[in-house]
């Protein structure tokens, strides 16, 4: 349970959230007809017959989107109904061609299933917790009114139209805003992982409808909820929930009631505002779409769909934590999001097999370098950087080299910056740029020897039990071998020498 | 030699095939027909010019030794429902008035791709919703028929297909496209004394027909004969992945497997068609349409569909509450008619425009559609309407147990005057009491003329079928054909 808490004048007040997340399914073609769903074209450019309504033109399951949101549905562990069907949400909109939304209301394709947000201290989480998710439906997305093109008329853009969302609807379980950002954090990796959304919140592949209400602590009923829609970012969630929780309180307090009622979210103030209210609600005299047949899944389409499943995120972070042995810290931030844990997966996979040793003896190596040795490096060298570069393989003879003994952790960051701007080979820049550390033992045992020679007192204190001072004959040897050598071997040869 | 307007489908195909005459002849006999038939109003456009390249491609491809098709030499009408590229389709209505689609129905392409050319754009009831022919926003379209009393009042030529019934009755056209919806196809061949076939649910693609009621509408051909509708029919139909209802399956070679005798096969009569008040002349005509398939060799048994009386209000919940959806688009946003009032919003423009672009039936059906779907009202009316489809989906699984055909009336009455129901919606909808059973049960369902009344009108007599068999319903109809001996047309008038 979480312990936000907001201090009202009469009391103390806790949140009740839900989210309706409408996640855009990747897929070439929209979801009853073939026109292109690429983001960023000419207005108007990518619209059917179908997508404009007009007379006579029937939709066409896109199997494409079902099976998105199938494979969806199995990563948050739900229920896939093998019988669903498709409604129609009938209202008139100039972004709405056919004066109905194609939806599922009474059987949805996906049922009850669950995620789990990761205890954050920090954010007020004390442990995990499980969110539920009451369904997944699939629908078709509107297009988009312009109204800044004409002195007195809006523009219509039906790109859009007609491409297949997936609304993911939570159950009401979130009691913090930070709650609520954990959970769309939480879903968006799911959905990138699984490859049926892009979870890009600005271009609006994401967007979440908040429902919002308070109550006293201890009430057990729930208060009178407030739909605050299309909200794109889960900073904006989180200030939309902040906002809205605010307000029901202070008209709470001041004697006002809540009206159930949706609302829209203003970025630029960080807060909401009445749309409508539920007296002058649309009925939307769902019904069946009499184009379409249910939609019959069989088992052998249920089995591929979960065949294809990859490794899910919260099995990917026992893995790495279990199997590889990694930290907590190290095991969140690279399964947050798919491009870093593909990155070190791949580079894991080359270092291990150049070094011949199992990847869970290289991975924490791996992972430091993939999450604050590299980045740092890209990080400092700026514009001049060129990460193409960054190959994995490249990646992996420089940490192959490092674990050898050839260089040193100095070495391997400088080597890795010459290959950022330049794309040569680490070997290649280590051997020509005297990047390598020297393990040749007779040049160290030379140079141990003269500083012996020269510290005649501080080798007696050492021998006489000052341990400490082995600290100063390793600097002194690095020293006079110009940071070169390899840190190993000094220790060996000067444990021996001293005795 | 006999006119040429004279000749049915199968005549013009096989002469044109043998040489007998030419398809351009053809045409030119066709059009010029129809150009003197404008009292009529059977046509909303014309286009001699598309039968006449049609005719003119036939002609060379014949030329040239190639296989003719279906329908090669054939021109048809169109009803106005079908998208047609570059041709005006409007359903009747204002609010398309003008409208040019860029793209071409399934079925007219099939059609066009089997030989046939078209002679123009059938009138029809507006949407296709109406019984009479009477809700177009062209005007009324005359039954060529009349009744044999000396008078000249005009009859209503059945409807929605009220063009098609018309235009092949009174030999303008030798067959044309009907679509059915509740009986759209059945009622206008029985009014007119022609046949027409509705098949069963998603025979023919629905992609590109003006949607009225998508878990209804289906088209169908109307001809003069039984073997007219069997080829044409096969010429429409078959599978089309742009119709996700369309049925995946071959289509039969209905018409060369055409056999009248009923040797072995059940007619079943269902007794809830023998309705209190029923036109005496339209009960002696299904006995004697009882006594030619016994004659045919079938043997009659009596069957029960006892869900027929809720039919008629079941049908009048569905359809109107698939069309107040389907009808939506037409909001003067992306094409036809757009009534933009003195600053008016885009609510305002809405509502203009559909006020200006919808005739009154189409109004009162959005309206009842409209109203059967609301909150607090759908489970009472469209789920119970739902409910009821189904029973009597179940009553016709069950009597096709004990039979292998259903024989009824098409029409409690015959073609009655225009006007006469204008302004009595109810005594309209109870023409297709007969019809609509089958409609909702997606059945396959004929109407083949009977004979003639008193009045000197022609009765329909309708065989029912069970689902993917119109064979069984093509051949019960051939034999009734074959009996009735149904030679009587039109005196022409227009």
């Amino acid at each position: 349970m979480s312990n936000y808490r907001i201090h009202g004048a009469t009391g103390e007040w806790e949140v009740v959230i839900g989210l309706e997340v409408h996640a855009q399914v990747t897929s070439k073609a929209k979801l009853f007809s073939s026109a292109s769903t690429e983001f960023g074209a000419e207005p108007n450019a990518q619209v059917s017959l179908i997508d404009a309504a007009m007379p006579g033109m029937l939709p066409v399951p896109n199997r494409e989107c079902i099976r998105q949101a199938v494979r969806t549905g199995m990563a948050i562990e739900a229920e896939v109904n093998k019988w669903s069907r498709f409604d129609r949400k009938n209202y008139f909109y100039a972004d709405l061609p056919q004066g109905y939304q194609i939806s599922q209301l009474y059987h949805p394709l996906v049922g009850e299933g669950q995620l789990v947000i990761e205890a954050d201290e920090k954010a007020g989480i004390p442990e995990d917790k499980v969110i539920r998710i009451e369904r997944i439906h699939v629908e078709q997305d509107a297009g988009k009114l312009m109204h800044d093109q004409h002195p007195t008329m809006s523009y219509v853009d039906l790109n859009r139209t007609g491409v297949a969302l997936m609304e993911i609807v939570s159950r009401p379980d979130m009691t913090s805003p930070a709650e609520a950002g954990a959970y769309i954090r939480k879903l968006r990796s799911i959905l990138r992982y699984v490859g049926s959304c892009d979870g890009n919140m600005e271009e609006g592949s994401m967007r979440a409808d908040v429902n919002v209400s308070v109550r006293k602590v201890g009430d057990t009923e729930l208060g009178t909820r407030t739909e605050t829609k299309n909200v794109n970012s889960v900073r904006f969630v989180m200030q939309a929930i902040e906002h809205e929780v605010q307000r029901q309180i202070d008209v709470i307090e001041d004697g006002g009631k809540i009206v159930q009622e949706t609302r829209l979210f203003d970025p630029n103030t960080g807060t909401t505002r009445s749309m409508r209210s539920k007296e002058d609600a649309h009925d939307y005299r769902y019904f069946p779409d009499p184009d379409l047949l249910p939609l019959e899944l069989d088992d052998a389409f249920l089995e591929a769909c979960r065949a294809s499943l990859p490794e899910l995120p919260d099995a990917k972070r026992a893995r790495y934590t279990g199997d590889l042995g990694l930290s907590d810290y190290n095991a969140r931030e690279l399964t947050a999001e798919v491009e870093t844990f593909a990155r070190f997966e791949t580079l894991l996979a080359a270092t291990a097999k150049g070094i011949g040793k199992p990847e869970k003896d290289v991975a924490t190596q791996v992972a430091n370098w993939s999450l604050s040795v590299a980045p740092g490096v890209i990080k400092a060298l700026g514009d001049e950087a060129d990460v193409a570069n960054a190959t994995a393989e490249r990646q992996a003879s420089i940490l192959d080299m490092q674990a050898k003994g050839e260089i040193s952790g100095g070495q391997a960051k400088e080597i890795f910056e010459i290959v950022l701007k330049t794309g040569r080979d680490p070997e290649e820049i280590a051997d020509s740029e005297g990047l390598k550390q020297v393990s040749d033992t007779g040049a160290i045992e030379e140079a141990i020897d003269a500083i012996m020679a020269a510290n005649t007192d501080k080798v007696e204190e050492y021998r006489s039990g000052k341990d400490k001072l082995f600290g100063f004959f390793v600097g002194q040897t690095m020293k006079a071998m110009q940071g070169k050598a390899n840190p190993a071997v000094v220790n060996q040869i000067l444990k021996d020498r001293l005795g | 030699m006999t006119e040429l307007t004279e000749l049915g489908v199968k005549a013009i195909r096989d002469g044109v095939a043998a040489g007998d005459f030419s398809a351009v002849e053809v045409a030119e006999a066709f059009n010029a027909a129809v150009a003197e038939a404008a009292g009529l109003n059977a046509f909303i456009v014309t286009t001699p010019d598309h039968a006449l390249e049609a005719a003119k491609k036939v002609d060379a491809d014949r030329a040239a030794g190639k296989e003719p098709g279906k329908m090669a030499g054939v021109p048809i009408g169109m009803k106005d429902l079908f998208a047609t590229k570059g041709v005006q389709t409007t359903a009747a209505s204002h609010i398309l008035e003008g409208f040019k689609p860029e793209y071409e129905s399934t079925v007219s392409q099939k059609l066009w791709d089997a030989g046939a050319g078209m002679l123009g754009k059938l009138n029809l009831d507006q949407f296709a919703m109406g019984s009479s022919n009477e809700t177009s926003y062209f005007g009324d379209v005359a039954n060529p028929w009349r009744r044999n009393d000396g008078g000249n009042a005009k009859l209503a030529p059945g409807g929605s297909s009220g063009g098609s019934s018309a235009a092949v009755a009174a030999r303008i056209a030798p067959a044309a496209t009907g679509t059915d919806t509740g009986g759209s196809i059945r009622q206008p061949a029985a009014f007119t004394g022609i046949s027409g076939i509705k098949p069963t649910y998603g025979r023919c693609s629905r992609w590109g027909i003006v949607a009225f009621a998508s878990s209804l509408d289906q088209a169908g051909p109307m001809a003069r004969s039984v073997e007219d509708c069997a080829i044409m029919l096969e010429a429409m139909a078959g599978f089309d992945p742009k119709d996700s209802t369309s049925l995946q399956l071959d289509v039969p070679a209905w018409a060369a497997n055409l056999n009248a005798d009923l040797k072995g096969k059940k007619v079943g009569i269902p007794r809830e068609y023998r309705m209190d008040g029923t036109d005496e002349e339209i009960l002696k005509s299904w006995d004697d349409g009882i006594a030619w398939l016994k004659d045919a060799g079938a043997d009659v048994v009596d069957i029960s569909l006892p869900h027929t009386k809720y039919a008629l209000p079941a049908y009048y919940i569905v359809a109107p509450a698939e069309a107040s959806s389907n009808l939506a688009r037409y909001d003067g946003v992306r094409y036809g008619l757009r009534d933009l009032p003195e600053k008016a919003g885009l609510q305002d423009m809405y509502a203009a425009t559909r006020a200006a672009g919808f005739g009154d039936e189409v109004k009162r059906r959005i309206l009842i559609g409209t109203y059967v779907l609301s909150a607090g009202f759908y489970d009472a009316y469209y789920t119970q309407a739902m409910k009821v489809r189904t029973l009597i989906q179940r009553d016709f699984t069950e009597a096709f147990a004990k039979c292998d055909v259903i024989l009824a009336p098409t029409t409690p009455t015959a073609a009655f005057a225009l006007g006469d129901k204008l302004d009595d919606p109810l005594a309209m909808y109870l023409n297709d009491v007969f019809s609509v059973p089958a409609s909702l049960a997606g059945l396959p369902a004929m109407s083949v003329p009977a004979g003639l009344n008193k009045d000197g009108l022609p009765l329909g007599l309708q065989i029912v079928g069970p689902a993917f068999d119109e064979q069984g319903v093509l051949n019960a109809g051939l034999a009734i054909e074959q009996r009735a001996g149904f030679t009587a047309k039109p005196e022409k008038w227009w």
